[in-house]
């Protein structure tokens, strides 16, 4: 097991490289630079040109990556073009808020996306299922934006239960239940996606294996009908929901770029917003590294988490 | 002990309910071995589900009864079918490798019905169940305990089901297939070990299979199947010397023998197993029979006792019991 993650964080080290080459190209082809984003009308000639020969920006294209990637592999992910703070601490900064909100997302919507994906693979073709599979359609489909902006009316505007945004009310940042109350939106519209996707996943997954050998044998046994699904079958259900977790991780934890916009929350999903719009291009290459980074790790998780499910599986 | 008596079983498709079996009967005694032959599809397998109350929501037994010492198994409540399941009747499938979960271990599936039944703690349970793994010829018991079916060879496999299935004691073990996918010398060690531990038991068996070869050494009596019916009924001895059905003729000539010339053909029955939708009228053999006459197209015949325990459905049995042809398959055939 050692020698083999070992062996893939090796492999891992030239697609990381690749990644970076991609990324910093199209991020500079796209219109603009930094500069012209930050400066008033009023700003002369001169002084852009001056500053843009400070960032560097005026050296062909290969030299400003090789002067990024040196610092990098000194531990120097540069200064932001925007705020002139290091990327590091940028980054620190938002990882914290984007865990909490789309792990507890995550969480949420596996709790209720299992039991619903069960009952409605049990109980396949009834109206429960039917109703099942309608809703978390609807789920699906339902853009995060348009729900996030519904529920700020009804529980902000109208109700005025909940705030409307933001990670915690001023002054108030260390009480534990105002943080509760400003996650409450946040994740139930993020988990509500989740939740869409996984009822239908579980649904699929375990009905493939309900029509398997080894139920018949367990059935055969005397085993009790909600032994045979939560035991032999859901067992065997879950290794391919795994995968699909796995996948997804990184995409959560780059931050949920829409939600985090809607409610003001202080995550990764809204620096990357506002990097693009200001070009800030030292900001997006480690954002860009970043979720590279954790794409690999993911799927390395994934595959480890897999030999203790799987025991048919091992890695050599 | 088991009596299953004129049972019919329909499944629910989308549209209409399909007809699989249909008048079947046949007792099995205690400590004996009960042979069912048949050719895929004939209702073997689905007859052996419904003794065992597993022919899941759309399968259903419409006729007939299925008497378990004087238990209706057709009436009984689900639990109660669940407290016989696996005790008093167990199973065996055809496919040993698929029949175990892949994600458990092999003592966890062990014990899993050992405690169930049995009532045993923990620790006793585990110890029974390594006895039991003995028993059944696995050497290392213990340490299999603790390995995934993935570890273990077919014929290894099966004898945990074995293991598995007799760890109760039932009365009767139905063995559906049980060596059709394993290789030969594996056939034979495990047909013997289910020999050997019914010697020991008392444990009846219904022996499912379309390998007559398996019946001629493990049979006390047998049953013929063809398209969800039984068409004969006869111990061993007399079935493989005097089969009357011409669908059991045709069974026992198309096995091959060894002092056949290298040229000669094997012989077969020609068609298959007509669908359930497409039964045909009359006797459902007919159409692959040669000798069907016109009343065979229309009337369907019934199981009639010929001899003491050797029923048949045929109508050639009433016009000629013993009908010259008969008896042996004509010799054209074999050439």
């Amino acid at each position: 097991m050692v020698p083999y993650i070992i062996r893939r964080l090796f492999i891992a080290i030239p697609v990381l490289l690749g990644v970076t080459v991609v990324n910093f190209i199209i991020i500079n082809m796209a219109p603009g630079n930094p500069v012209e984003m930050f400066v008033d009308p009023n700003t002369s000639q001169e002084l852009i040109n001056l500053r843009k020969e400070q960032l560097g920006l005026n050296d062909p294209l290969w030299v400003q990556f090789f002067h990024w990637l040196g610092n990098l592999f000194q531990g120097n992910l540069g200064y932001s073009f925007s705020t002139y703070e290091p990327v590091t601490k940028i980054i620190l900064e938002r990882v914290g808020p984007t865990f909490q909100l789309t792990i507890l997302a995550l969480i949420v919507g596996l709790l209720i996306a299992v039991p619903i994906g069960i009952i409605s693979a049990v109980k396949q073709y009834s109206k429960l299922d039917y109703f099942a599979t309608g809703t978390s359609f609807l789920g699906i489909s339902i853009p995060h934006f348009f729900m996030g902006l519904g529920l700020i009316y009804i529980f902000a505007v109208q109700l005025q239960w909940l705030p409307a945004g933001g990670i915690a009310t001023l002054g108030r940042e260390d009480d534990f239940f105002d943080k509760v109350r400003h996650l409450i939106l946040p994740v139930l519209v993020l988990a509500t996606g989740i939740a869409g996707q996984y009822v239908r996943y579980v649904r699929a997954s375990l009905l493939e294996v309900l029509g398997q050998d080894y139920l018949r044998t367990a059935r055969a046994k005397g085993l009790k009908e909600i032994v045979i699904t939560n035991k032999h079958a859901l067992k065997n259900a879950l290794i391919p929901i795994i995968t699909i977790i796995g996948l997804e991780i990184p995409f959560l934890l780059g931050g949920a770029v829409i939600t985090e916009q809607v409610f003001q929350w202080p995550g990764m999903g809204q620096l990357t917003i506002q990097s693009i719009m200001s070009r800030d291009y030292p900001t997006l290459m480690a954002l860009n590294l970043l979720t590279a980074f954790m794409v690999l790790f993911a799927n390395l998780f994934t595959d480890i988490l897999y030999s203790f499910v799987d025991p048919r599986i091992k890695y050599k | 002990m088991l009596e299953v008596d004129h049972v019919k079983i329909a499944f629910q498709s989308d549209k209409e309910e399909v007809t699989s079996v249909e008048e079947v009967s046949f007792a099995v005694n205690p400590g004996e071995t009960l042979g069912i032959v048949g050719e895929s599809g004939c209702g073997k397998s689905v007859t052996s589900l419904s003794i065992m109350g597993l022919l899941g929501k759309n399968g259903k037994v419409k006729k007939g009864q299925i008497l378990f010492g004087d238990e209706e198994l057709t009436k009984v409540s689900e639990q109660r079918l669940r407290e016989i399941r696996g005790n008093e009747i167990s199973m065996i499938f055809q496919e040993p490798m698929t029949s175990l979960n892949p994600v458990f271990t092999i003592g966890n599936q062990m014990i899993e019905g050992i405690k169930l039944h049995l009532k045993m703690k923990s620790k006793d349970a585990k110890d029974y169940a390594i006895e039991m793994l003995n028993k059944v010829g696995i050497p290392r018991a213990s340490e299999i305990m603790k390995e995934y079916p993935h570890a273990l060879s077919g014929g290894m496999r099966q004898r945990v089901m074995i293991a598995m299935a007799l760890a109760c004691k039932p009365k009767l073990l139905i063995a559906d297939e049980p060596t059709t996918a394993l290789d030969v010398t594996i056939q034979a060690q495990i047909l013997q070990l289910m020999q050997n531990l019914q010697k020991g038991s008392k444990t009846a068996i219904i022996l499912i299979t379309h390998d007559l070869g398996v019946i001629a050494e493990t049979a006390d009596r047998v049953i013929v199947m063809y398209a969800g019916q039984v068409v004969e009924e006869a111990d061993v001895f007399t079935l493989f010397k005097d089969p009357k059905h011409p669908y059991t003729q045709g069974l026992m000539a198309s096995i091959p023998h060894l002092e056949y010339e290298n040229e000669q053909r094997l012989v077969s029955i020609p068609g298959s197993v007509p669908g359930v939708k497409q039964m045909p009228k009359g006797c459902r053999f007919h159409t692959r029979c040669q000798y069907a006459t016109e009343r065979c197209q229309q009337e369907q015949p019934e199981l009639e006792q010929i001899q003491e325990g050797h029923k048949v459905r045929c109508w050639l049995m009433e016009e000629a019991p013993l009908h010259p042809v008969l008896g042996k398959p004509k010799e054209e055939l074999v050439t």
